[in-house]
């Protein structure tokens, strides 16, 4: 019967495909298991090159084979998922409240800061300013943000790490030099006001500025300042303010995750590895600055010294300032209005 | 209104040339820009560097390759999810009147009109270790969101009105007599539907049926929600653009969206094809009335 051809033909079809999806669901295990690393929005590149150099050491050192996937969005929105049931072995994410949100939800036992070296704090990096080539706007340090006609494009505080970042560095540019905490939050009204558009993530604001070519500065990573800059031959330049934030992305083991899946003694050594010589010089090479001052001495022309405040000179600590800039109803709260 | 008018000439014929040319070249430029440069320029650029670097791009990084068969394996059972899905619906609703069907058309149509992103915090909400069945599935070892069952979901979820509302005007308009007449005359339910039913819906059926992959191929948002971001687990090839386009990796984010753009070129082709068939078909059942009639 001709009639019965075309709904036979593609019930075949989607019934020939199903197996498929089987096969696909249950991937091949290494036989040492797999990591799932969760991360911030930037360092794909740098966990990729990580990644690429644990591998083959862990398999010499215990003769297991093991794969790594790695999952990157904008920080605040990676604890959220992991908290919602991604199955982390281990996360590596831009700020401390997001990595501590796990603990306070009983995926992270507590003093999870002590169980890794200092402080498990393998790098740190700072927030840095992109302006387009010749620096037309001659933006040289934070005041010169707020000039007429300069717009800003830095990811949204709620969801990204950075756009956290890049707050509590022009909050503490102001405090430090010596202003009151309202002019400090006059300086950053006055800074969102200057910001057409607030990304999700950090990546997101990357392609609107050096993509979409929107926006005179970016305020970013400092690893990703300089990735964009070699992206994009002859078009951007990397502008150092005379001070910045010191952001303090920790690592972490989710403890509920690793004790389930089997996968704790790995997960530890994955994380124990980037802080052996090797890997602080990986880190350094995209741009991170290593713990291991050694290491980073010898790439102070990469990574210049200058100023960098800690969290403490601002807030308590980075929980409190969480709680004082970014909750609901907080400072950020305040002083953004999203309609221009 | 138009009683006055004397029909024998076009209203079109009668406009002036600047009115007919200045709109007929309106209509062209705006669809030129909006949709053909665009289009071509996917291909351009996916393919600027030769055949070999699209092919490279394409099916050289795992991540993309696996992006594109998850794709392949996300779509079709959603697909046949709404398939079946969409028949008894649209069965239901144009063959019965009960309590409940004006609501049940109107909750048929809930995610045209639900952002897709708020479609699939919906499904995190509802399978994720914070909702109601996350600790139970995990608890069975079962995985839906952040893995691939909760793209089927969610893609099903957002595809969910295509086949229904394409069947339930052409089931209206067959109605439900020839049915009636092939029960009355001892078919079994089975025998009506292949028999009767199907071959006045089926041209309806393909057409939905069409749509539908077209667009649970192409979805974003909702995807992006449960999907977890692992790159060569859950990236579909949607996500996979994007992902490429924010590594920096352009001709790679072309090429992926060549693909998903040749697929909506193919769709399209289908979709023409079949609305041709029907015609067709309609023409050649006026015509074999007519013979009938007059002998």
């Amino acid at each position: 019967m001709t009639s019965k051809n075309p709904l036979v033909v593609v019930l075949e079809m989607l019934l020939g495909l199903c197996p498929l999806l089987g096969v696909g669901c249950g991937q091949a295990n290494p036989d040492g298991g797999e990591l799932l690393n969760v991360s911030y929005d930037p360092t794909r590149e740098l966990w990729r090159d990580i990644n690429a150099r644990f591998i083959p050491a862990y398999e010499q050192q215990t003769g297991r084979r093991i794969s790594i996937e790695q999952s990157h969005a904008s920080s605040g929105s990676q604890a959220r998922a992991v908290l919602d049931g991604l199955e982390a072995d281990v996360v590596t994410l831009a700020l401390w409240s997001d990595t501590d949100a796990l603990r306070k939800n009983g995926l992270i036992k507590d003093g999870w800061e002590e169980r890794l070296p200092n402080h498990a704090l393998a790098y740190y990096s700072t927030i840095v300013f992109v302006v387009r080539k010749g620096n037309p706007k001659g933006i040289k340090d934070w005041p010169d943000l707020i000039k007429p006609g300069v717009e800003i494009i830095t990811p949204n505080p709620k969801t990204s790490g950075n756009g956290r970042l890049s707050f509590l560095a022009a909050w503490g540019a102001v405090r430090r030099r010596g202003g009151s905490e309202e002019e400090a939050r006059r300086f950053v009204t006055e800074l969102y006001q200057h910001t057409p558009v607030l990304d999700n993530g950090a990546r997101g604001s990357t392609t609107t500025f050096a993509q979409k070519k929107i926006g005179d500065v970016h305020l970013t990573w400092e690893n990703e300042a300089h990735l964009e800059v070699a992206e994009t031959p002859g078009e951007l330049e990397i502008v150092y303010p005379s001070l910045s934030i010191r952001a303090e992305p920790f690592v972490a083991v989710v403890d509920a995750n690793v004790d389930r899946k089997g996968t704790r003694a790995t997960a530890e050594a994955y994380l124990q590895f980037l802080y052996t010589e090797e890997a602080q010089h990986i880190l350094a090479r995209h741009h991170y600055r290593p713990i291991n001052e050694a290491v980073r001495k010898q790439y102070t022309a990469q990574l210049p010294d200058l100023e960098l405040f800690p969290i403490t000179a601002i807030a308590a600590d980075w929980e409190d300032a969480q709680k004082k800039f970014f909750a609901n109803g907080a400072i950020f709260d305040s002083i953004y209005k999203p309609s221009r | 209104m138009q009683h006055n008018v004397k029909p024998t000439r076009s209203t079109s014929r009668g406009d002036p040339w600047p009115v007919r040319w200045g709109l007929t070249l309106a209509a062209l430029a705006v669809l030129i820009v909006l949709v053909l440069v665009p289009v071509v320029n996917v291909f351009y650029q996916a393919l600027e560097r030769g055949l070999a670097a699209y092919w490279h791009n394409l099916f050289g990084d795992p991540n993309t390759r696996h992006a594109i068969l998850l794709t392949l394996m996300v779509a079709p059972p959603a697909v046949l999810a709404n398939l079946v899905f969409g028949v008894a619906c649209a069965w239901a609703v144009t063959r019965f009147r009960f309590p409940g069907r004006a609501i049940l058309l109107t909750l048929i149509d809930l995610p045209f009109s639900v952002s897709p992103v708020v479609a699939g915090l919906m499904f995190v909400l509802l399978f994720g270790m914070q909702g109601y069945f996350g600790p139970w599935l995990r608890a069975h070892g079962l995985k839906i969101i952040f893995a691939t069952p909760g793209l089927i979901l969610v893609t099903a979820f957002v595809t969910l009105p295509f086949v229904v509302r394409e069947l339930v005007p052409v089931m209206e308009a067959v109605g439900p007599e020839e049915d009636e007449a092939a029960v009355s005359l001892g078919a079994n339910g089975w025998q009506m539907f292949w028999r009767v039913t199907w071959p006045n819906i089926r041209w309806g059926v393909l057409y939905g049926v069409i749509l539908c992959n077209a667009r649970a191929m192409g979805e974003f948002g909702a995807v992006y929600v449960v999907s977890g971001h692992i790159a060569g687990r859950t990236d579909t090839m949607p996500l996979r653009v994007e992902k490429l386009f924010q590594e920096y990796n352009t001709p790679g984010a072309f090429a992926v969206a060549s693909v998903l753009t040749f697929l909506a070129l193919v769709t399209l082709a289908l979709k023409t094809w079949l609305e041709h068939r029907e015609r067709q078909e309609i023409a050649e059942a006026l015509a074999s009335t007519k013979t009938k009639e007059k002998q």
